[in-house]
């Protein structure tokens, strides 16, 4: 009888409480008002499909959502082949000039004194010296026309030279298996990536684009390019390169977007 | 002993429901998350959009900003995957699809879409769905695969080159991907509508519907 009466479950305790308890606590179980209980489930309810509105800005809403985007941080790096080349085109493909893309407008793009210019170095770097426009142009340079692809949808192919990455790198003596490489822009913007990304064969240390010097609104004159990542996290107009195991939220990080962005 | 046995019995009755528990976790779990991923994939789209008459209204897209649309997207493709994964495996080795969903006669579907446009389509029978659902069915959970696998070949266009190329080129995959989520919203429009005219398929999807009567071995 009893066994019919209840199925087995794995939720359902062996041995329950005496119900002399409910006894002694109906005043207690007669303040929690069901009402409360049911407007409560009914507003959590509401909220959901209020999304419109704010829900993705609560608190505790973002604090899931920013969790899941680290946690695809670490499923984008087990995807990312370091071998795999990125597809490459055509120079009568390309796109000239470039396309302009900043977190603000084009109209206040503050100019970089070029005659003064240096590229600093810092963090896990042996050879901390600054380096000339003339002395990155006197290294060996390397061309890519790929593909821009930004987070917002939109593309273009690009014709970029420059020195690798990962030769400069070697030449300054960073620790290659430090963790983040992160580029300080001239405009306060910083983006950092990882350092199997920085030693991508395809990235590169742009200083040309087109065959042209990158001037400005582009970047000048110095800008990464990477084949596998999205364009933000490709800081224009780098005045400083650091090496280190450190992670620091970039500029659209902070806001929210996925650090990795990985393509 | 008879108590044993009537307890099993009883098992063996639940699991005979046209709509076995697993099942419906899975339908409204499935249901929630394509919301989100359209609501969330229609913000991310308003951010450069591909037809220029079409910006869908801030009131039917899910985050205030690009990044939230992107976060909910990624949140609901790991649900979606893995939710998707267990539903193709309980369909195939539970021998659901190929009891429910096939075959499929094109005969039939002619017939029934005919029928259904002159009103003259019944479904008295829930246990057994028509050439017409077959096909609605066996279409979207195709058009949610290519919408992985599209998906796939946007958010890893490097990784997964040989996908993007099929589709000629990353704007390409971008209007498949679109095409993808359109075919699922026509979808929902006449499965939801369909639903509410015989409400009893709502309650089914809800409580397991009736039980299905002794079907041969040879069924199973």
């Amino acid at each position: 009888m009893s066994l019919r009466r209840r199925p087995f479950s794995l939720f359902r305790p062996q041995q329950v409480p005496d119900r002399g308890v409910l006894v002694e606590n109906r005043k207690l179980v007669e303040a929690i008002d069901r009402r409360k209980v049911l407007r409560g489930a009914l507003s959590l309810g509401a909220l959901t499909l209020l999304t419109g509105c704010n829900v993705s800005q609560d608190e505790s809403v973002q604090t899931v959502l920013r969790a899941v985007s680290d946690f695809n941080d670490g499923a984008q790096a087990a995807l990312f082949d370091p071998n795999k080349l990125a597809p490459t085109y055509d120079v009568s493909q390309v796109v000239k000039p470039p396309r302009f893309n900043a977190y603000y407008e084009i109209e206040d793009v503050r100019p970089v004194d070029l005659s003064t210019w240096k590229l600093e170095l810092a963090g896990l770097v042996k050879d901390k010296r600054p380096w000339t426009l003339d002395a990155i142009n006197a290294l060996p340079q390397q061309e890519e026309i790929i593909r821009h692809i930004c987070v917002e949808g939109w593309d273009y192919i690009g014709q970029w030279s420059g020195p690798n990455l990962k030769d400069f790198l070697t030449r300054v003596g960073a620790d290659l298996s430090a963790r983040y490489v992160a580029f300080h822009g001239a405009d306060d913007y910083m983006e950092s990536i990882d350092m199997a990304s920085a030693l991508h064969p395809q990235t590169i240390l742009a200083t040309h684009y087109a065959g042209e010097p990158i001037t400005d609104p582009y970047g000048a004159p110095l800008r990464l390019r990477t084949a596998v990542k999205l364009g933000f996290k490709n800081p224009k107009w780098v005045r400083a390169i650091e090496v280190t195991n450190t992670y620091q939220q970039g500029f659209w990080e902070k806001q929210g977007f996925n650090w990795f962005s990985g393509l | 002993m008879s108590d044993i046995s009537l307890h099993m019995g009883r098992v063996r009755d639940r699991a005979r429901r046209l709509h076995p528990l697993p099942l419906r976790i899975m339908h409204w779990v499935n249901a929630v998350t394509m919301v989100v991923m359209i609501m969330s994939g229609w913000k991310i789209y308003n951010d450069e959009v591909i037809f220029g008459f079409l910006h869908f209204p801030e009131e039917i897209v899910l985050g205030v900003w690009a990044q939230h649309g992107l976060q909910w997207h990624f949140l609901g493709m790991w649900v979606l995957v893995l939710n998707g994964l267990a539903y193709l495996a309980y369909g195939i080795l539970s021998g659901r699809f190929h009891r429910m969903l096939l075959p499929i006669r094109p005969r039939e579907v002619v017939a029934e879409v005919i029928a259904a446009l002159t009103f003259r389509l019944k479904h008295d029978d829930l246990t057994h769905y028509n050439a017409v659902q077959k096909t609605l069915y066996v279409g979207v959970i195709g058009a949610i695969i290519f919408q992985v696998v599209t998906g796939l070949a946007l958010w890893k266009p490097v990784q997964f080159q040989g996908l993007v190329s099929l589709f000629g080129d990353f704007q390409g995959v971008r209007l498949a991907h679109f095409l993808g989520m359109a075919a699922i919203v026509l979808f929902l429009v006449v499965h939801v509508s369909l639903a509410l005219l015989v409400p009893r398929t709502i309650l089914a999807m809800l409580t397991g519907g009736p039980r299905l009567p002794d079907a041969p071995p040879s069924d199973r």
